[in-house]
């Protein structure tokens, strides 16, 4: 995994990516193993990557996007993926 | 640049290949060129544009789940599904692979707009061993989007030929030429490279080797080897190259925020999306429901079909085949295979489906659907359902039988049996629906508000059951979502087109035979033995008049057959309630059955087929006796 340098990591900042919300600015922590992570290392997303939580919709299921790439993530899968918030962002 | 050309250049075939793949016989004769992308770039244009054959070209993820071969100058050409990456993880894959593991040449196109994602596919490819050209698609979109792609550099880091292209504006010939002439094997890390030379010895490639040191188990069996476990790394590896890559040929990329971009975002999150997709769907019931089923089959149907067809044929036939004999009836009589299978077949179903087909192909080439999938995928979930779900559900309210054949979209078999399964009970398809709306418009509101609930009841009870009964879950959602985009209308005619003959091709038989077992019932007398057989059930339980008996039989033909024959008779609201719930939950039409079976097998076709009459009867029932 490559973090950021002089990155604070404690369990408090880690959440599931289903707690995140609109318009913030995540870092991947954890994938789920397995085929799944190769889908999401395939479209472009790997662990200690940048993203933004583009959508949340009720009952969890998330939109996250990179540069111009949109991939939406089940909310099953969304409460296994682990997050960072690196930037509270606002509300779009 | 012809095919002995490329042998001059290419000295060194493969020699060992295991792939048995039917019409994939590797015929070492003629070169293959084999196009490979992710979904939705453009690859089924660029093959259009080179063979002259047409191929299915959609927004959905996924969809092309079929192959199409043509020929050019001499090369077999070849198109793939979409795919983001070359292993087993779905069947659009593991065709994929095997064609591209057999391929002389990979023409790869990317989106230029979105060159991160495409280029792990491209690199896969460069890592394989394959001679590969890239096809830089979408470069109208790039350049109105700002992006600046520095192409020499981008070749340059690949270490094969780039070549920019607009497929929807047309391509140039000499640029196809030239790009097929320039395929070469690009750059490829050493270490992985002399890592999959090591193992040349044992699977003949060199990506059947990276296959097998990516853990595709399918390749390594067929070598009699175990699969590698490195896959991950070997992936991390290359999206760290490829974001490499990225970083140094794409500059100055403009943050945008344009309509497309703000609908997309509407269309997924449900407090705007849900407007708008009853604004989409009223829209496609104005085309489809208004225009096309009221206006153009009037004409269709009630002048030509009635009026000329009809008459005429009846009379031709009629100077061979005395019309009131058994031989008359069966061809031109009231279940006539000449006239009015015919009629329906021609005047009735064709304009409905090819206008249903325009609508589907509209909502695909526009990138609605992935969306529309996302929203819902959480409601779905409850019934045991992906969000990928929702295109087969919505296809049925304009035909049950080609929405069966959706299904194949579903990533498990359990998920294709739930979504069969609701499409046979409680979805009621357009030649239904037309009938079925007019007899509730005449029964009232209350009429209209029970029918309804009655059926998403059983919709919702169907679900929930089966994703009970089922082992398993539902597969979680992980979809890419395209931009949206204006389809283009050329693309949009000759998809439904070639869907409409399809359909054409495959019902039109079922529709004969259909026609001809309820003849032949008619005339032996057994149509009126089952008629009577089913008496009982209609008066004592529904509490219909005894001619409704009629209806449901007609039904297991048509469905619209069965509501039409509801239609002529004397109902109170009630009534109409009962006999309408009661025909929508009823076995599906023979044209739908028949792929049912063939999609899901005979047992499985058969037990829904059966707890359609079960269920039918069993909730119609349970309502009149409720009601009355």
């Amino acid at each position: 995994m490559n973090h950021a340098a002089g990155e604070l990591m404690t369990d408090k900042n880690v959440i599931p990516l289903i707690e995140a919300r609109m318009g913030q600015s995540l870092r991947i922590h954890s994938l789920p193993r397995g085929k799944i992570r190769a889908y999401f290392i395939r479209l472009g997303i790997s662990e200690g990557d940048s993203a933004v939580c583009h959508e949340r919709l009720p009952g969890g299921t998330v939109v996250l996007k990179k540069n111009r790439q949109e991939i939406a993530v089940g909310h099953k899968l969304a409460g296994e993926i682990l997050v960072i918030v690196t930037e509270k962002g606002r509300a779009a | 640049m012809t095919p002995e050309d490329l042998h001059e250049r290419v000295p060194h075939r493969e020699k060992h290949r295991h792939i048995e793949l039917g019409f994939l016989q590797p015929d070492l004769n003629t070169s293959k060129i084999v196009l490979v992308g992710n979904p939705n770039v453009g690859k089924s244009l660029v093959f259009n544009a080179l063979s002259g054959l047409y191929v299915d070209v959609s927004n959905f993820p996924g969809t092309t789940v079929e192959v199409e071969c043509g020929k050019y100058k001499g090369f077999e050409l070849y198109d793939t599904p979409g795919i983001y990456g070359v292993s087993s993880f779905n069947d659009e894959e593991r065709v994929a692979r095997d064609i591209i593991l057999t391929a002389d040449i990979v023409l790869n196109v990317v989106d230029g707009t979105h060159l991160e994602r495409d280029l792990f596919l491209t690199q896969q490819l460069i890592d394989m061993g394959k001679k590969v050209t890239v096809l830089v698609n979408f470069m109208d979109e790039v350049e109105k989007h700002r992006i600046d792609i520095d192409l020499e550099r981008l070749r340059h880091f690949l270490g094969v030929e780039v070549f920019p292209i607009t497929a929807v504006k047309g391509i140039d010939p000499r640029a196809i030429d030239a790009a097929i002439g320039a395929a070469r094997e690009g750059t490829q890390r050493r270490e992985l490279h002399s890592r999959l030379h090591s193992m040349l010895s044992m699977v003949g490639s060199q990506g059947e080797a990276l296959l097998v040191f990516e853990g595709d188990e399918i390749v390594a069996e067929r070598h009699g080897v175990p699969p590698g476990t490195k896959r991950e790394e070997s992936y991390v590896d290359r999206r760290n190259r490829v974001n490499y890559i990225v970083n140094q040929v794409l500059r100055d990329v403009h943050p945008h925020n344009r309509f497309s971009e703000l609908l997309g975002r509407w269309s997924v999150n449900p407090i705007t999306g849900v407007p708008l997709l009853l604004a989409v769907l009223y829209l496609a019931y104005l085309f489809v429901g208004k225009f096309v089923a009221q206006d153009v089959v009037g004409f269709t149907e009630g002048e030509i079909g009635k009026n000329v067809w009809e008459p005429w044929i009846r009379e031709l036939v009629g100077l061979v085949v005395p019309g009131p004999s058994w031989l008359g009836s069966l061809l031109i009589g009231e279940f006539g295979v000449i006239t009015m299978t015919t009629t329906y077949l021609f005047f009735l179903l064709l304009p409905l489906v090819a206008a249903f087909y325009i609508a589907l192909s509209i909502l695909e080439d526009s990138g609605y659907l992935p969306r529309l999938a996302t929203m819902v995928d959480r409601t779905l979930g409850y019934l045991g359902l992906n969000g990928r779900a929702v295109i087969p559900l919505i296809l049925g309210f304009g035909c049950v039988t080609s929405a069966t054949i959706t299904t194949r979209l579903l990533g498990t078999e359990r998920e294709k049996t739930i979504a069969t399964a609701i499409l046979q009970f409680a979805i009621p398809c357009s030649a239904q629906l037309a009938v079925i709306a007019a007899l509730l418009a005449g029964a009232g509101f209350t009429v209209m508000l029970v029918y309804t609930v009655v059926i998403v009841a059983v919709l919702i009870t169907i679900g929930t059951v089966l994703n009970r009964m089922l082992k398993g879950s539902p597969e979680p959602l992980l979809l890419d979502l395209p931009p949206l985009r204006l389809p283009k209308m050329g693309n949009v005619l000759r998809k439904t087109y070639i869907r409409a003959f399809q359909f054409m091709k495959e019902a039109t038989v079922w529709f004969f035979i259909g026609a001809l077992a309820v003849g032949v019932a008619d005339v032996t007398g057994a149509l009126r033995f089952l008629q009577n057989a089913l008496v009982p059930l209609t008066t004592q339980w529904l509490q219909l008049p005894p001619e409704a008996a009629t209806a449901f039989i007609m039904g297991v033909v048509r469905r619209d057959f069965g509501a039409a024959g509801l239609y002529q008779m004397s109902l109170e609201p009630f009534q109409i309630l009962v006999a309408l719930i009661t025909i929508t939950l009823f076995v599906p039409c023979i044209a739908s059955l028949m792929v049912m079976m063939k999609e899901r097998g005979l047992k499985e076709g058969f037990v829904i087929w059966v707890g359609t009459w079960i269920v039918a009867f069993f909730v119609g029932g349970a309502v009149s006796q409720i009601l009355m």
